[in-house]
């Protein structure tokens, strides 16, 4: 892997402006953010459910731990973060196989993005994503458990 | 080729994560699905969590999700620590960290599933 340095190497800075990119650019960084909460959260959830080895008395405790409402908060955004994550990740994969981008194009001036040929996928996608939400935090919050 | 390679498997592991996530989440989370909780009640009552524990099928998803799982993750990790430019001595060190938290914590994962089988039902 090529270790050059650049002088405008922005490290972390450089996540955080879309520049001309736009709302992909965004959810390119939104996809990361998401994806080291769901790594904190599945490094936790190994350690958790392993408890059950160690028998009934073990398994409640560290479940008495969890009905803290914190934890109940915590566990919604997890979801959030999973459905996020996990539909959006789907959108990258089928733009990597070149669907959903459009038919290949001579570039001639003025050259056109192929941005405004995902976009339609990108909302679709964004709109399922918030139904989702909406419904495990219904679930989440007011459902029976 | 290598870096190829690596993010071959990570793209196939996020298909496999899909499948076997989405199974994991439909088991623990749709309470129709009495045939899971034989128990009633909460999913992570003992006799239902003990009653999975004794699934074969179950024990095989979790350390195939597992595996996946973590996979993907550290990679996903490794990628964006990488991005932030550091040395290649750096790269080096830290590929090999991940390659040995990975498989300390899918072998714990993996014992916890296998062990988990000699459960005592409270059913």
């Amino acid at each position: 892997m090529d270790n050059k340095q650049y002088d405008n190497h922005l490290g972390i800075i450089g996540w955080l402006g879309g520049g001309r990119w736009g709302v992909e650019r965004y959810l390119y960084i939104l996809h990361r953010v998401t994806g080291l909460g769901i790594l904190l959260f599945f490094l936790i959830h190994i350690f958790a459910s392993s408890m059950r080895m160690y028998g009934p008395e073990t398994w409640a405790a560290a479940m008495a731990i969890l009905k803290n409402p914190i934890f109940k908060l915590g566990e919604f955004f997890v979801f959030v973060a999973f459905a996020f994550h996990a539909l959006n990740g789907i959108r990258l994969i089928l733009i990597e196989l070149g669907l959903a981008v459009g038919k290949a194009e001579e570039p001639i001036y003025p050259y056109k993005s192929s941005l405004n040929n995902q976009r339609p996928l990108m909302v679709i996608v964004m709109v399922v994503v918030a139904i989702l939400i909406i419904a495990g935090g219904y679930n989440t919050f007011f459902g029976s458990h | 080729m290598r870096e190829t390679a690596y993010w071959t498997w990570f793209i196939i592991a996020a298909i496999v994560i899909l499948i076997f996530a989405g199974l994991h989440m439909v088991v623990m989370h749709l309470s129709m699905l009495g045939v899971f909780n034989p128990e009633g009640g909460a999913v992570t009552n003992w006799g239902n969590v003990a009653f999975r524990s004794q699934n074969q099928f179950l024990a095989f998803t979790y350390i195939i999700l597992l595996g996946a799982a973590l996979y993907h993750g550290l990679y996903g990790l490794r990628t964006i620590v990488f991005e932030l430019g550091p040395k290649k001595s750096f790269q080096d060190t830290f590929t090999v960290l991940l390659w040995i938290v990975g498989l300390v914590l899918f072998a714990i994962g993996t014992y916890a599933a296998i062990a988990a089988k000699s459960l005592e039902l409270a059913l």
